[in-house]
C-alpha cells in the first residue's frame, strides 16, 4: 500500500483542522463556535471511519509510522474521547467567555498529535507526536486568558512539559548513541544479539521512561497534575483526563515493548516502582481533597498506576488488560466530567465536593449517574471499573508479580473511601443551596450513555476484551 | 595535516569560550554578541567537517535572523537582569549537586561506550560519500524524502505555535482607527463631498 494511504486518517485530520481554521477565520468576527465545533466532530467521526477501515500491520514513511491493530484500537478511543470533549465544552465555553473558534481547532490538532503518538514507530516521530499533542494542550489550559488561575495553570504545564521533553530527548539521544538507530525495529534487532543491555542504554531507557511518565502523570513526575487540573477550565480538564491519557499510555506501552521488549528485566523494576507509587499516592492524597477537579487529578494518577500494572507484566495479557482499562477509564471519566460540568449555580460554576450535598434529592438522574461512575471508579463489581482492574491484576499475577497485585488491590480499597464519600455526600447529607436545574441536553445525553455503558459492561464484556486481545497481539509478534 | 587540526582547535576553543561568556557576561547585549561569535565559530567547525551548506545556513539563519531577533527582544524588553539573578546563589548548592550527579552519569556512560561495528551498520541515516553526493542533495534526501513525515509534522507544530500566540495575545480593541484600503478606494464623490449653499452673512 502507498505510504500516504496508510496514514490517511492523520492526513485527513490535518487537512480538516486547517479547513476548520479557515472557516473560523472567514466567519464574521465574534460569531459562535458552534459551526466549527460540529464540523470538527464530523471530521473526527470521518477519521474514525478511516481508522476502522484500515487493515493489517503496515509500516510507512521509511519505518517512521506504523498502523497496526494496537494503534487502531488506541486511535478509536482517542477520537471518541476528543469528540466527547468538544461536546462537553459546548455549554461551558459560551457561559465563560471562551467562545472562540480556535478552541475546537486546537482540540483537533491535539488529537492529530495523539494519533501520531500511538502510531510512532521511531523515537523521532514519537517526539514529534508528543509535541504536536502538548502544544495545543498548553494553549487550551490557558485558554481563558483573563483568569489568573488558568494562565498560571497553562504556564506551569508549559514549563514542566518542556522540562519533561528535555528529559525524553536526552534519553532518546542516549539510545540512539548506543544502538545507532532511532527506529524501534532496528533498536530491537541490535538488542537481540546482546544478553545484557549496556549501561548507557539503560540510562537512556531511564530518561525515556521518566519523560514518558511525566506525560502520563505517574508518580514521581505527577506534581503538575493537580494544579493544572484545578486551574484549567473544566472542559479542558475533562479533555486532559481522557484522550491525552489514553494516547500517552498507549505510546508508553509501544515505546517500552517494541524496541526494548527483549530486555524487560532491565526496565521492569522502574515501571514497577512508578506503578506502585502512583497507585498509593492516588489512593492516599485524594482523601484530603475538597475540590472535585483536584480529586479527579489524584484519581487519574491512581488510575495510571493501575494501568501501568499491565505494562509491568510485559505480556500480551498485560497489554490487553491496559487497553481494556483505558477504554473503561475513558468512558467513566467522560461521564464524571459531564457531571462536574453540570455543577453550577446560576451562571457560576462550583467545584467543591460539598456543593454536591443532597444531590440525590434535587437531581435524581445526575446523582444516579455520578453514583454509578463513583462505584465504578472505586472498582465495585459488577460495574465496568471492576473488570478493568481485574484484567490488569490477573495479568500481573500470571506474570508472577504477586506483590504488585496485592499492593494494587490494597490501594484500590483505600481509594474506594473517597469515591464512596462522594456518594454519601450526595445521598445522605442535607442540601444546602441546590445546583441549577436544566443541566443541558449534551451533558445529559453523555451522562446517560456513559452511565449505561459503565453499568451494562458486564453483560457483553467479550466485544471489548477480544478486540483488546487482537490489538495487544500485534505488539508481540 | 596540521592546518585542519589547528583550525579545529581554534574554532572549538573560541566556541566554548563564547558559550561560557554568553551565560557569564553581565550585560545581556554582550551575551547575544558572544552568542553570535559562537555561531560563527560553529559554522567554521561545520566547514571543517565538509558540511558547507549547513555552515552557510547557520550563518544566515542563526546569525542573520535568530540572533538579531534575540537582540531586538533583549533591547526592547525592560528586564532587570540583576533582579533575575538574585536567587542564583541560594540555589547554587542544589544546582551544583544535580549537575555533579549528571556529570558522573555521563562519565560512566562514556566509560562504558564501545563503538560496536554492528551499530554503524544499522545507522538510520548513513552519511553519503561527499565526493558522490553534494551537501545540498544529501540534506534534501533526508529532509524531503526520508523524513518528509517529520517535516510535515514540524510544519503542523509551527502552525499550532502561531495559533497559540494569536489565541493567547490578540485582543480586538474597540475604538482603534485603522486604515482600510478597500473603504478608501470605494469612496465615491457622493459619499464624501457635500455641497452646501452658504447664505451670505449666516455662516455654515
Amino acid at each position: 500500500m502507498h505510504d500516504f494511504a496508510i496514514a490517511l486518517p492523520e492526513i485527513f485530520l490535518a487537512v480538516a483542522a486547517m479547513a476548520m481554521l479557515m472557516i473560523g477565520v472567514f466567519q464574521k468576527p465574534g460569531s459562535d463556535m458552534g459551526l466549527v465545533s460540529w464540523l470538527g466532530i464530523l471530521s473526527l467521526a470521518v477519521a474514525l471511519v478511516l481508522v476502522v477501515t484500515g487493515e493489517g500491520d503496515n509500516v510507512s514513511f521509511a519505518g517512521l509510522f506504523v498502523d497496526d491493530p494496537f494503534a487502531r484500537f488506541a486511535k478509536v478511543l482517542i477520537l471518541i474521547g476528543s469528540a466527547a470533549a468538544i461536546i462537553l465544552s459546548q455549554g461551558f465555553v459560551r457561559r465563560e467567555g471562551m467562545n472562540r473558534f480556535e478552541y475546537p481547532v486546537l482540540i483537533m490538532i491535539a488529537t492529530l498529535g495523539m494519533l501520531m503518538m500511538v502510531s510512532a514507530n521511531d523515537l523521532i516521530s514519537l517526539y514529534m507526536g508528543i509535541e504536536l499533542q502538548s502544544l495545543p494542550l498548553y494553549v487550551l489550559a490557558a485558554f481563558k486568558r483573563d483568569s489568573t488561575r488558568t494562565t498560571e495553570a497553562g504556564l506551569k504545564y508549559f514549563v514542566l512539559g518542556a522540562l519533561s521533553s528535555g528529559m525524553l530527548l536526552y534519553g532518546c539521544s542516549m539510545i540512539y548513541g548506543f544502538t545507532g538507530s532511532t527506529t524501534f525495529g532496528d533498536i530491537a534487532n541490535v538488542m537481540q544479539g546482546q544478553e545484557k543491555a549496556g549501561l548507557g542504554l539503560v540510562i537512556g531507557i531511564v530518561f525515556l521512561s521518566a519523560g514518558l511518565a511525566f506525560k502520563v502523570s505517574a508518580v514521581p513526575f505527577h506534581m503538575w497534575t493537580p494544579d493544572v487540573y484545578e486551574g484549567a477550565p473544566s472542559p479542558v480538564t475533562a479533555f486532559f483526563a481522557t484522550a491525552p491519557k489514553v494516547a500517552a499510555l498507549a505510546m508508553f506501552l509501544r515505546a517500552m515493548l517494541e524496541p526494548f521488549g527483549g530486555m524487560e528485566a532491565d526496565w521492569r523494576q522502574i515501571i514497577w516502582l512508578i506503578s506502585v507509587l502512583s497507585m498509593l499516592l492516588g489512593a492516599f492524597a485524594a482523601i484530603g481533597q475538597h475540590n472535585i477537579k483536584r480529586l479527579m487529578a489524584y484519581s487519574s494518577i491512581g488510575h495510571v498506576g493501575y494501568a501501568l500494572v499491565g505494562l509491568t507484566a510485559a505480556t500480551s495479557e498485560g497489554v490487553r488488560g491496559v487497553l481494556v482499562y483505558l477504554t473503561i477509564y475513558l468512558v467513566m471519566n467522560v461521564g464524571t466530567f459531564a457531571c462536574i460540568l453540570a455543577m453550577r449555580r446560576g451562571d457560576r460554576m462550583v467545584e467543591s465536593i460539598d456543593d454536591l450535598r443532597g444531590l440525590g434529592k434535587t437531581h435524581k438522574g445526575m446523582a444516579m449517574a455520578l453514583a454509578i461512575f463513583m462505584f465504578s471508579l472505586a472498582g465495585v463489581p459488577p460495574l465496568a471499573g471492576f473488570f478493568g482492574k481485574f484484567y490488569v491484576f490477573m495479568a500481573a499475577i500470571n506474570a508472577g508479580l504477586y506483590y504488585l497485585a496485592v499492593i494494587g488491590v490494597l490501594a484500590s480499597v483505600v481509594g474506594a473511601f473517597y469515591y464512596l464519600r462522594i456518594i454519601k455526600i450526595m445521598y445522605f447529607d442535607e442540601p444546602t443551596e441546590p445546583l441549577s436545574k436544566p443541566i443541558g441536553m449534551e451533558l445529559g445525553v453523555l451522562m446517560a450513555v456513559t452511565a449505561f455503558l459503565t453499568a451494562a459492561f458486564f453483560v457483553v464484556p467479550g466485544v471489548l476484551v477480544n478486540g483488546a486481545a487482537v490489538a495487544a497481539g500485534s505488539l508481540f509478534p | 595535516m596540521i592546518l585542519p587540526a589547528l583550525a579545529f582547535y581554534l574554532f572549538a576553543t573560541i566556541t566554548v569560550a563564547c558559550g561560557v561568556m554568553v551565560i557569564a557576561s553581565r550585560n545581556p547585549v554582550h551575551s547575544v554578541l558572544f552568542l553570535i561569535l559562537a555561531f560563527f565559530n560553529s559554522a567554521g567547525l561545520f566547514v571543517l567537517l565538509g558540511a558547507e551548506f549547513l555552515a552557510m545556513i547557520l550563518v544566515i539563519v542563526y546569525v542573520g535572523a535568530v540572533a538579531v531577533l534575540f537582540m531586538f527582544v533583549v533591547m526592547m524588553l525592560d528586564i532587570n537582569f540583576v533582579e533575575l539573578r538574585q536567587g542564583f546563589l541560594q540555589y547554587l548548592p542544589i544546582g551544583l549537586l544535580v549537575s555533579f550527579i549528571l556529570l558522573v552519569e555521563i562519565l560512566m556512560v562514556v566509560g562504558a561506550w564501545v563503538i560496536a561495528p554492528e551499530t554503524a551498520a544499522v545507522a538510520a541515516a548513513p552519511t553519503p560519500d561527499p565526493a558522490l553526493r553534494s551537501n545540498v542533495a544529501a540534506l534534501g534526501d533526508l529532509v524531503y524524502t526520508r523524513y518528509v513525515y517529520l517535516f510535515q509534522a514540524a510544519g503542523m507544530i509551527l502552525l499550532v505555535a502561531m495559533i497559540g500566540a494569536i489565541v493567547l495575545t490578540l485582543r480586538s480593541r474597540p475604538g482603534v482607527r485603522r486604515q482600510r484600503i478597500a473603504d478608501q478606494v470605494s469612496r465615491t464623490r457622493d459619499s464624501s463631498v457635500e455641497i452646501k449653499k452658504v447664505q451670505p452673512g449666516q455662516g455654515v
